[in-house]
């Protein structure tokens, strides 16, 4: 490792702020992009079962 | 998809974590210059994303492809996203080095410009209750907004700006040091992937959604498959 211990690689000789903030931003961009479609996917899958089982109920009757 | 995620993740993260902690830090600019692992991915495939969406919008305009419209239309938040970051991280990547946020600068300006044509896409097409009226127009909005990509990528250069030249060179010898530059090549290639796979995951959600009153999709659900 470059640092000399973990307090430096956080404080990187006082740019350590800037550049955590960068990178703790960029991972909940990039996790809230991949958990988007997953919830999308999800809710639509149970709004499509839900639609069949209405429809079977339907049927029944 | 499942691998294209893990490559993903793994070269973003390797990248990152190299760069962050295993590299020297820049002669003039220190460790503020680590920024760049996460920058110029960001910046890179921001304007990458938009290419694949433009061509999606102008491969639909052409041959009347419906899932070239929904690629299109999936790229568009990703890409957002990835504006975003690529000005955020810039904004706190300039305070430290040229002692300011923001300058309105010909890269820093185009490169908000390219974050205003894909929220303009995303509100355009949330604009229209006709699904194929909306990726018509958006298709026309992205393919003349593609004009502005070159200007992002030559604004260093046609213009006096204070942002710095681009280091990776297509062509002869790159202006970064090869210790520095294999962990970017890791985290662009790493943004790259990270684009195809939410694109897909995104297209594979819309799908599901436009097609939800068809057999195949609700067999499909009833089987329990993805």
């Amino acid at each position: 490792m470059y640092f000399d211990s973990f307090a430096a690689l956080m404080n990187m000789d006082g740019h350590g702020a800037y550049v955590w903030f960068c990178y703790g931003l960029s991972l909940l961009v990039l996790v809230g992009l991949v958990a988007a479609p997953l919830r999308r996917q999800r809710i639509i899958r149970r709004m499509i079962a839900a639609a069949a089982r209405r429809e079977a109920a339907e049927l029944g009757n | 998809m499942p691998w294209l995620g893990v490559l993903s993740v793994v070269l973003l993260a390797g990248g990152c974590i190299w760069g962050l902690a295993f590299v020297p830090p820049d002669f003039k600019q220190g460790n503020s210059f680590r920024i760049i692992y996460i920058h110029v991915p960001a910046s890179a495939v921001a304007m990458g994303g938009y290419m694949l969406m433009a061509t999606a919008g102008a491969i639909h305009l052409i041959w009347r492809m419906k899932l070239a419209a929904v690629v299109m239309k999936c790229t568009a938040p990703v890409g957002a996203a990835l504006t975003f970051l690529a000005l955020v991280t810039g904004a706190v990547w300039g305070k430290p080095t040229w002692g300011t946020w923001w300058v309105w600068d010909a890269r820093i300006t185009s490169v908000l410009i390219l974050f205003f044509l894909y929220l303009g896409v995303l509100a355009l097409h949330q604009a229209f209750d006709n699904q194929e009226a909306a990726a018509k127009s958006c298709a026309v909005l992205a393919i003349v907004g593609a004009v502005n990509i070159p200007i992002i990528y030559w604004s260093v250069e046609w213009w006096y700006s204070l942002h710095q030249p681009a280091s990776i060179k297509f062509m002869g010898e790159s202006s970064i040091h090869p210790s520095m530059l294999r962990p970017l090549m890791a985290t662009i290639s790493g943004m790259y992937l990270f684009l195809g796979w939410v694109v897909l995951l995104n297209t594979r959600a819309e799908i599901l959604f436009r097609e939800r009153k068809t057999r195949w999709v609700k067999d499909l659900v009833a089987d329990g498959g993805r």
